[in-house]
């Protein structure tokens, strides 16, 4: 166990830096505002670490604009940060198990300083990049400079991080979280992208279950992602806050107009007047306006009030006079977020619009409830015989249990499904059967059941089939013919024949064993 | 026979004087032998109209007569076609049309080949069916619930292994059939703690439930347990039921006298006493393969003061959980524990000398016991009706002479594969009423026990040699003649029986099964001499006597009209004396595994000649010497065909095979 752990903290060690700037790239990207797919992709970036220079990083680089120019730099770094990385992560345990430790702000400040030398090293990376980029084209030397910013804005965040744990005044105002929440919330104060003190974060998990993230190769198409959580997050109810008892005033109350909520884009862009739909998206956007909206600031997540100021409870209201959810309404309910506002909006007081195309009846004023409709519309559709329809089971069953008289209803499709064709085999199956036994019983009583056997190949039927290839010869069964048995009839006639007959046994035959073969 | 005829002749006949009614009554005297019934139908005329109307019971062969048939009996009421192995919707429509209203029970549980609509028609026609029997019809879906429903009078169905139907079909029966009393559900996956729920609610009138491995749980549990009736609950297998859920409510239902609770797994004392604590009428308990037994267990039904039967089969028992058995104030009648874990000399004496009741036992492999259990069982269970002991080595052989000292009520007795020798089988021929007794693999009886067997037990049924190699002619003659009624003898693998014993055992004219597999002695002689003499084999094993050949099959086909079953492999049977068979129109299932002496031209006739096979097991290297259509043809007329590989194994000598067999355990 602890050989592993050691191998586990250094790949970790060897990583880290270099990390933190992928990190950042994708930050650049406003690919992660979401914090769930910026994780994956910093498992995955973890995933690619030891192999950094390998075809296979590259290729996970290009598709974010990195050409293979840029790998020397990123090696160059790493050579810069190998030692430091070690120990980055020896800080962040020590942070974990006590956390002010004098050592360990020994070991930050002389991080401090490598950070130092590190940012200088860079900076001067950039001045030589000046030079030498004149004979490149634009767009290459764009992404370089991305780069290099992107590297710079990491270093620049661990200094300020590392800064900010050796404060001693810090109070531990989220104390069971330690550390940890502590750099999280250093970065949110210092106003630095709270993708960035996620990452930092993220170091400290990574130290327990990096094993875990290193299996993780999905991560790699996290960006994939963006737009089903786009509708994930449209969905949710207005309803769900149903129970939240808020008193009255301990909380604002805004209430947006009509035209604000209906209207398709909330965030528009200050150049071109698009609209959005996000604000990350938005944010995306601005980055191709200008060098100046690729700063880590620009590109940052809004920065939210940290919770240690007091701000009021927001809440929403309703602008349909005499609804529920409107201020004005006696038992008013106010709605939680904007979104529900407009999910709220336009399921009450609007028209349905978005019809299903499989049923044609259920219409509904939001999509994503359309869709969430269409994925079960139509099937399990549980039916009474009085015509009432249900989406569950156990419902159909209670309402069955409740009324007389109802009876639960087969869907149309087994109806339909198995009648004619079971039907069908059965009665051709019969028809082939009596065929053939009508075929056995032709004979005459006094000719023996061999005999009566090969009337069958005689018939010319589509059963005497069975016989042709046997090659079926009469004169090998003489032993048998000794035996001539009577044929079985039904007449009355054969029945005086039986009984006229000394009958030491009982008679035996097919035909008329009504009563030989009753019990 | 002869003296009947005669009476014609006068132009007068003395049975024109007996009513109808009193003709009836005499041939309710006719229950016990179908020919017998027929011989008096063959008399005359009149005769044959009076019985053509007496009978109410039918159990046909062939689905192909049943219009004949059914016109000649107009008053049947039950009909059995388990024996038909085809039987199509028109074979219903035929049925439903000339049974009308008389059809009050029809069983269709080995029938396959007719789907919902054929159901519909009978249920629609036959409005006073009180009786449905489906078992088995796997293809059945919903529909063919949705038409059952329509038996508004249906008293007792059964759909064991209906798998393809579900909740929503039993939900149709339940709300159609309001007047169910028995219902069995056993295998039908397709039926979870929905439809159970329903038949619970809507069928108030429920006696008897069969729920046996349903994917159901407790939910369902809780509204069965208030139906007001109900008798029998069966819940083997239903692994979905568990303690959690049993011991939440106060369940229980006062009218229960039998639960079978084998095989739930999940289910222990407490869940077992949360749910017969309110069952104060509780008779019969079946807890096989299911949780240890042991004192919680014993403790948690001690208040059930009805109990009359516990079984616990295959359970782990403990000597503390037997010793509080037999601390319970009621007295047990029945009690099986065969292949338990842990019956302890200790634990089984403790429990027998309280429960001095006690009409039947089974502690079938219990092999830890020895003589002191045997001892004190037989001292205290005086009234023993049936004593199951199956493989209890380490009783010695000297115990066993106080079973027939102090058990003399005995009619069942079961010494399969024990140390009893022939002063144990002298000391039970005391038990006067012995029906059946298992004498399999006992390999230190001899002749000499036996013949005292065979002369006190008059009454004997069935008797079981199986591989008890000591056993000759000379014990199987005082048998024969001392047993009249002898109805079922094994003797497989005594290779010392000769023809000689099969010419005695053709005098006990109740004999309906023997199996002499492995008999080398054995003739044709001999097997034409069962032929003739026992007119009521049904089951026939015959494997490896060589020295059978066609020369047996021939009298067999004569005279053998109600053989069903016969095994023919590694005898000298040919194809000619296959074909022979043909004739026995009963004849149902045969398994033939040599090859010498069969053509494939010549198998293939007899098998089609065999119009009533439904089970036919062959070597398998036939089955790419005959057409595949044959065989397509064979299987849609309601046959099935198994085949196997193996080849003719020499017979070791029976001492060794018995140290073969405990090698391989």
């Amino acid at each position: 166990m602890d050989p592993e752990e050691r191998l586990c903290a250094d790949a970790w060690a060897k990583s880290s830096s270099g990390r933190e700037s992928l990190n950042t790239h994708s930050n650049n990207r406003s690919f992660t505002d979401f914090d769930r797919q910026q994780q994956k992709w910093q498992d995955s970036s973890f995933h690619g670490y030891g192999v950094r220079t390998d075809q296979q990083f590259s290729g996970f680089n290009r598709p974010f604009g990195a050409e293979n120019s840029v790998v020397p730099n990123v090696n160059n770094q790493r050579q810069m940060t190998d030692p430091h990385g070690k120990q980055i992560s020896e800080a962040h345990e020590s942070n974990n198990m006590q956390n002010w430790d004098p050592r360990a702000m020994l070991n930050n400040l002389s991080f401090l300083e490598k950070k130092i030398h590190q940012l200088q090293d860079l900076v001067h990376l950039i001045v030589g990049r000046r030079g030498q980029a004149m004979g490149q084209a634009d767009e290459i030397l764009v992404q370089q400079q991305q780069l290099i910013t992107a590297d710079l804005t990491s270093v620049i965040v661990q200094l300020i991080s590392t800064a900010g744990s050796l404060l001693p005044s810090v109070k531990h105002t989220l104390g069971s979280e330690s550390s940890t929440s502590q750099l999280g919330q250093f970065g949110g104060m210092m106003n630095q992208p709270a993708g960035v003190s996620d990452n930092v974060v993220l170091q400290q998990n990574n130290n327990v279950n990096k094993v875990e993230d290193q299996s993780d190769p999905t991560g790699i198409f996290g960006n994939e992602q963006n737009f089903p959580i786009e509708d994930h997050e449209m969905k949710s109810d207005d309803d769900a806050e149903e129970g939240e008892n808020l008193p009255p005033g301990s909380y604002e109350i805004l209430q947006l107009e009509k035209e604000e909520i209906l209207a398709p884009h909330t965030h528009f862009c200050t150049i071109c007047g698009k609209g959005f739909k996000r604000d990350a998206n938005l944010r995306m956007h601005m980055r191709g306006h200008g060098d100046e909206y690729k700063t880590p600031a620009a590109l940052a997540k809004p920065h939210k009030e940290s919770s240690s100021e007091p701000i009021l409870i927001k809440r929403y209201s309703c602008p349909y006079l005499g609804c529920k959810r409107n201020k004005d309404h006696k038992k008013f309910q106010p709605l939680k977020t904007i979104l529900c506002v407009k999910n709220h909006y336009k399921r009450t007081h609007c028209d349905k619009n978005y019809t299903c195309s499989r049923c044609n009846t259920k219409k509904f004023s939001v999509i994503a409830d359309l869709k969430t409709h269409e994925k079960h519309c139509g099937r399990d559709k549980w039916l009474c015989s009085c015509g009432t329809t249900f989406s569950r089971k156990d419902k159909l069953f209670g309402h069955i249990a409740l009324f007389q008289g109802h009876t639960p209803a087969i869907p149309v499709e087994e109806s339909k499904g198995a009648g004619p064709s079971d039907q069908g085999q059965s009665i051709e199956a019969a028809n082939k059967v009596e065929q053939l036994d009508f075929n056995y019983k032709l004979g005459d009583p006094g000719r023996s059941a061999c005999q009566n056997v090969m009337d069958v190949e005689g018939s010319g039927e589509d059963p005497s089939n069975y016989f042709s290839p046997l090659g079926f010869d009469s004169s090998s069964m003489g032993g048998f013919q000794e035996f001539p048995r009577p044929l079985f009839e039904d007449s009355e006639s054969s029945f005086s024949f039986l009984l006229s007959g000394s009958c030491d046994y009982p008679p035996k035959n097919g035909r008329y064993n009504g009563s030989n073969d009753l019990e | 026979m002869k003296k009947q005829r005669s009476v014609p002749e006068s132009s007068f006949s003395r049975f024109d004087l007996l009513s109808e009614e009193i003709v009836f009554m005499i041939l309710d005297f006719l229950e016990g032998n179908p020919c017998d019934k027929k011989s008096f139908s063959l008399v005359c005329r009149s005769f044959y109209a009076i019985e053509s109307r007496h009978r109410k019971f039918l159990k046909p062969l062939r689905s192909e007569h049943l219009t004949k048939v059914l016109s000649r009996y107009r008053y049947v009421s039950n009909l059995d076609l388990s024996l038909c192995p085809r039987i199509t919707d028109a074979s219903l429509g035929v049925i439903s049309g000339s049974c009308k209203e008389m059809l009050r029970s029809v069983n269709l549980s080995r029938s396959r080949f007719f789907s919902h609509a054929g159901l519909s028609n009978l249920v629609v026609n036959c409005s006073n069916l009180v009786e449905i029997d489906l078992s088995n019809a796997t293809e059945l879906k919903d529909l063919a619930a949705a038409a059952i429903a329509e038996a508004k009078n249906l008293e007792r169905l059964w759909l064991v292994r209906c798998k393809s139907i579900t909740d929503i079909g039993i939900g149709c029966i339940a709300v159609g059939c309001r007047k169910l009393r028995l219902l069995s559900l056993k295998w039908c996956l397709g039926v979870g703690d929905l439809g159970v729920g329903l038949i619970a609610v809507k069928c108030i009138d429920l006696r008897s439930l069969d729920l046996s491995y349903l994917p159901i749980t407790n939910k369902c549990l809780s509204q069965i347990l208030e139906l007001q009736h109900l008798e029998d609950l069966v819940l083997e297998g239903c692994f979905g039921i568990d303690d959690d859920r049993l011991a939440a409510p106060k369940l229980g239902c006062k009218s229960l006298e039998t639960l079978d609770m084998s095989s739930c797994q999940n289910v222990s004392h407490v869940g077992l006493s949360s749910l017969t604590s309110a069952a104060g009428s509780l008779r019969q308990l079946i807890l096989s393969y299911g949780s240890r037994v042991d004192l919680a267990l014993a403790v948690s039904l001690q208040n059930l003061s009805m109990l009359q039967s516990i079984k616990l089969d295959g359970c782990q028992v403990t000597c503390s959980g037997l010793k509080a058995i037999g601390n319970w104030c009621v007295s047990l009648k029945e009690l099986s524990m065969s292949k338990c874990v842990g019956v302890t000399d200790e634990g089984l004496s403790s429990l027998v000398t309280k429960h001095k009741d006690l009409q039947k036992l089974d502690i079938t492999c219990c092999r830890k016991i020895t003589h002191v259990s045997l001892a004190h069982i037989t001292n205290s269970c005086a009234s023993l009706i049936s004593l199951k002991m199956e493989s209890c080595n380490s009783v010695s052989a000297e115990a066993f002479v106080l079973i027939g000292q102090r058990c003399q009520l005995l009619e069942e007795l079961d010494l399969t594969d024990n140390e009893i020798d022939d002063e144990g089988l002298k000391s039970i021929s005391r038990c006067s009423q012995l029906s059946s007794i298992k004498l399999g693999i006992c390999l230190n009886i001899t002749d000499e026990g036996l013949t005292h067997i065979g002369i006190s037990c008059s009454k004997l049924k069935e008797i079981d040699l199986y591989r008890s190699a000591g056993i000759t002619d000379s014990s199987i003659l005082p048998i024969a003649r001392g047993c009249p009624g002898l109805e079922m003898i094994n003797i497989a693998y005594c290779t010392s029986i000769s023809d000689s014993s099969f010419m005695a055992l053709s005098k006990c004219t109740k004999l309906n099964t023997l199996e002499s597999r492995g008999c080398p002695l054995v003739t044709s002689l001999g097997l034409a001499a069962i032929a003739v003499g026992c007119k009521q084999l049904t089951k026939l094993d015959i494997k490896k006597c060589q020295n059978i050949d066609d020369g047996g099959m021939i009298p067999l086909a004569h005279f053998s009209q109600n053989l069903k079953q016969i095994n023919l492999s590694y005898t000298n049977v040919t194809n000619v004396g296959l074909l022979s068979l043909a004739s026995i129109s009963c004849l149902q299932s045969m398994t033939v595994l040599h090859r010498e002496g069969f053509t494939p031209s010549g198998l293939a006739a007899a098998l089609l000649a065999c119009a009533g096979l439904t089970k036919v097991k062959l070597q398998a290297s036939f089955k790419s010497m005959l057409p595949r259509r044959l065989f397509e043809h064979l299987e849609a007329r309601g046959c099935t065909f198994q085949w196997r590989e193996k080849e003719f194994q020499a017979e070791l000598d029976p001492k060794c095979w018995k140290l073969q067999l405990a090698d391989s355990e």
